[in-house]
């Protein structure tokens, strides 16, 4: 039987109070905060974050497939599953596939690969979200940003598949044609009360029934929901009111996060979860789906737990930062990028710039980022390994506080030079750090970002961020 | 290697007025500086048999030397322009140097133009090199300042300490600027006003960056034993060194970001060439590249004027100050008199050039008598670095 063998959650380093949203408008504001995705993440980066912490923790080995699902893929025509395979280093055999459209995706591609994964092989779903509300909306206070990734194969997994149940529902909700910006959506009671609620208890009630469980044997019920009464009402509608049976919807520290959410939930059940536990995931969707887990023994976990995460954030307060990190208003341009795009170079380069791989010589042992044919010690010609510097533990070597690259909404950029543990050096850009914190030596770890966009093409690579 | 030293002397230069020269294209500035130089060599156009022309931000791709050719109608002689970063204009006088101890040439000239203030933009832009992302928004602040934090750890300085250290390097440099016309800037500031300056790229600030000008400057060069057909007082080379290294020294392992084989090799040439052994005591004066205050600290170092560690006293004792043991950058250097990239190694080497004649435009800044003078730029990110030493007596 299948199951999962890790799961890992990407919170983005920002949030932002909710008050600060409300107040921005003179209205009146949500509990908590939201996540925010850095200038420099989409939903592809953050699931790269979270893919890279699963594999991190639990192995490169017999990935066979990758599955990418998101509301909010950076591209309408170019799977970004091919694109995370090669940033994560995976080998080219492998089956990738973008899953879209359906805030249910995200589970949808955890069934599949569920149902896919052969015995000895893995697949690793990944999602990332990055959606847009209506400036003023409560979806803008309410939706976060996240990136999760799960890890799955057949054989002995430690947390063990059991079945699942899928209900398919015509209704529109909640939605973005091909020319939205922003989510759309009808009248609310409508939403909760005949989407929500109905098909997601139908989904799960449907599984209970399925598998010959009562509510009360659900040890945790992960069921993600678009609003904390949704998330109050389905547990009632579904009978799993059990004290400590509930777990976290976090959207009161993340906020909704579509087709991420489940996945994201699912990471933080199993930093908790116990041997012997049954695990309830459900996600709703044009329709809804829940499956069922039991915990025979603890599975990987990431080196950076989703607490961890949480903890350490930093809090923009500029709503006009946050409304133009989302692109949605166009600030004074800096000075001119003179940077040539090129998708030739990009694809030449992909060991290094997406694989992040670098060199080492097999002559003399000097290691070097990005590959280099010519060893800088000993000038041997193309003798060399490449080695992954993605993952591998780093320390801020020398920086300055540049004020004049940044983008105009994040205009301080902290040029960095990292020694790797190899011994080998990158030099470039650090994110998701406090720039007065930054010290020579502070630990740091690389994490892929969208540098920018010449060329109308979305140009990834690498930076460095301080160990949260 | 070879030498080509007193074999080879400059009998002309020419600087434009270096800032934001609204009223001045590229034609313009080089017309100004081609001008003075003719004139002060006592030569014509007609009498130029080669131009070596070094400019940074023209297009690179489709005008070649046009910028040259069309401005001074220069005709029917080859033009051989080179993009080497800031040390352009070194280099142009280097491959002038080159052609005429040669034999090939009696009379060339070496010219150097930038014209940066068309652009709408104050500064340079960001992001580097040939690669879409490798060297995407950095910046030359952003990079230089990669050594000052090096610099302050390895020997013990605080961060005040060190911005006061580099600090006095702003100081100093205006104050040499407030004697120098021809400048970009002209104030002098105080300590307290370059530390409590905005930031640009920490630890370094405002006062920490040198002036993004417009600006010209030219030489013509002819042999040696010439040179008095032409003048009585005529600049001989001592000493050139050239030193190339990657823009990425990061690939060294060792590479401290404090001590710059490009530097030091450059450097070193020279001194082998020009014979000196103790630059710190044989030199009467130095232009140096301080593109920014970190930069020209380093410099002091990789080029042996004070020892490992010595600038820290070397600046706060004021040795490098006018009227110290070796005055650096008495015009200013490039964070007074401006930095139009192609043209400052060229600007720096006039300093040296009518210093070393005792004709510098304003008499409260000439050396007392000087023998030898060294002019260098060094570009990059850093790894790009250029050395002339010149001498008023042959032999």
């Amino acid at each position: 039987m299948a199951g999962i063998f890790s799961a890992a959650a990407h919170i983005p380093y920002l949030k932002m109070e909710r008050k600060a949203i409300g107040g921005a408008w003179e209205r009146g504001s949500l509990a908590g905060c939201r996540s925010v995705a850095g200038s420099d993440e989409d939903s592809l980066t953050m699931a790269a974050e979270a893919a890279g912490a699963c594999l991190e923790a639990a192995g490169r080995e017999a990935v066979r497939g990758l599955y990418f699902a998101s509301t909010t893929a950076p591209y309408k025509e170019k799977a970004s599953a091919a694109m995370l395979a090669t940033v994560l280093d995976l080998d080219s055999a492998m089956e990738t596939l973008d899953l879209g459209n359906s805030l249910r995706s995200g589970l949808s591609a955890l069934k599949l690969a569920l149902d896919t994964a052969a015995d000895g092989g893995k697949v690793l779903v990944a999602s990332g979200e990055k959606r847009l509300a209506y400036p003023r909306s409560d979806q803008e206070q309410l939706f976060g940003d996240a990136g999760a990734a799960v890890l799955v194969g057949g054989g002995d997994a430690p947390v063990a598949y059991l079945g699942g149940y899928a209900v398919s529902d015509e209704i529109t909700d909640v939605w973005r044609t091909q020319e939205d910006t922003y989510v759309q959506s009808w009248e609310g009671r409508f939403v909760t009360g005949e989407g929500y609620l109905r098909v997601t208890a139908q989904a799960i009630k449907g599984l209970l029934s399925q598998t010959g469980l009562k509510p009360e044997d659900i040890n945790k019920a992960t069921i993600p929901a678009p609003d904390p009464r949704s998330a109050m009402g389905i547990l009632k509608k579904t009978g799993l009111t059990e004290a400590g049976q509930a777990v976290d919807s976090m959207l009161e520290q993340v906020g909704f996060c579509g087709a991420a959410h489940p996945l994201v939930m699912l990471a933080a059940v199993l930093e908790q979860a116990q041997p012997g536990e049954k695990i309830l995931l459900a996600a709703y969707g044009d329709g809804a789906q829940a499956l069922l887990f039991e915990v025979k023994a603890q599975p990987v976990l990431p080196a950076v737990s989703l607490a961890q995460q949480l903890e350490n954030r930093r809090a923009i307060n500029s709503y006009a930062r946050f409304l133009s990190f989302n692109g949605l208003v166009e600030p004074q341009p800096g000075e001119p990028f003179r940077l040539v795009p090129s998708a030739t170079v990009t694809w030449r380069e992909r060991d290094s710039l997406l694989r992040c791989r670098g060199s080492k010589c097999q002559a003399c042992g000097t290691a070097a980022f990005p590959i280099q044919r010519i060893c800088d010690n000993c000038r041997s010609v193309d003798q060399f390994e490449t080695v992954r510097l993605s993952g591998m533990a780093g320390e801020v070597f020398t920086f300055s506080r540049d004020n004049l690259a940044g983008r105009p909404d994040d205009p301080v950029v902290v040029q960095t030079v990292v020694q790797m543990e190899n011994g080998a050096r990158f030099y470039g850009l650090m994110t998701d750090a406090d720039p007065t914190q930054v010290e020579l030596g502070t630990p740091v770890r690389l994490t892929l970002r969208r540098m920018h966009d010449l060329g109308g093409f979305h140009n990834y690579f690498w930076k460095c961020r301080p160990v949260r | 290697m070879g030498s080509i030293k007193d074999k080879v002397a400059i009998i002309g230069m020419g600087c434009s007025q270096f800032g934001e020269r609204w009223d001045a294209g590229m034609s313009d500035l080089a017309i100004e500086a081609s001008s003075e130089a003719f004139k002060d060599a006592g030569v014509g156009i007609e009498d130029i048999e080669a131009c070596f022309f070094s400019t940074v931000y023209a297009p690179m791709g489709g005008t070649g030397s046009s910028a040259a050719a069309d401005a001074l109608k220069l005709r029917d002689i080859p033009i051989i322009r080179n993009e080497n970063w800031c040390t352009s204009g070194h280099i142009a006088l280097f491959e002038a140097c080159m052609a005429v101890a040669s034999g090939m040439y009696d009379v060339v000239m070496a010219l150097g133009v930038e014209k940066l203030k068309d652009t709408g933009y104050p500064g340079l832009g960001m992001g580097r090199g040939m690669n879409p992302v490798l060297e995407a928004r950095r910046t030359a602040p952003g990079s230089f300042a990669l050594i000052a934090k090096r610099y302050f750890d390895t020997y013990g300085l605080t961060n005040e300490q060190g911005k006061e250290l580099i600090g006095r390097i702003a100081v100093k440099n205006h104050d040499n600027g407030s004697r120098t016309p021809k400048a970009h800037f002209h104030n002098k500031v105080t300590l307290d006003k370059v530390l409590s300056a905005p930031v640009i790229a920490w630890p370094l600030g405002l006062f920490d960056c040198c002036g993004n000008s417009d600006g010209a400057a030219c030489a013509i060069v002819t042999r040696a034993d010439m040179a008095k057909n032409f003048r009585d007082d005529p600049i001989y080379l001592k000493g050139v060194g050239v030193a190339m290294d990657s823009t990425m020294p990061h690939l060294r392992p060792n590479f401290d970001w404090i001590h710059f084989g490009a530097l030091m090799n450059s450097s070193r040439k020279a001194y082998e060439m020009a014979g000196i052994t103790n630059p710190r005591e044989e030199l009467d004066l130095a232009e140096v590249h301080d593109c920014f205050t970190i930069t020209e600290l380093a410099i002091y170092e990789n080029f042996g004027f004070s020892k490992p560690g010595g600038a820290i006293e070397d600046i706060r004792s004021g040795f490098f100050e006018i009227g110290g043991g070796l005055p650096v950058n008495i015009d200013g250097g490039l964070k007074c008199f401006g930095h139009p990239i192609g043209a400052s190694g060229l600007r720096m080497t006039y300093e040296i050039y009518k210093q070393l004649q005792q004709k510098v435009d304003n008499p409260e800044r000439q050396v007392k008598n000087p023998r030898l003078g060294l002019s260098h730029t060094f570009g990059g990110p850093p790894q790009i670095s250029a050395v002339a030493i010149l001498g008023n007596e042959k032999g």
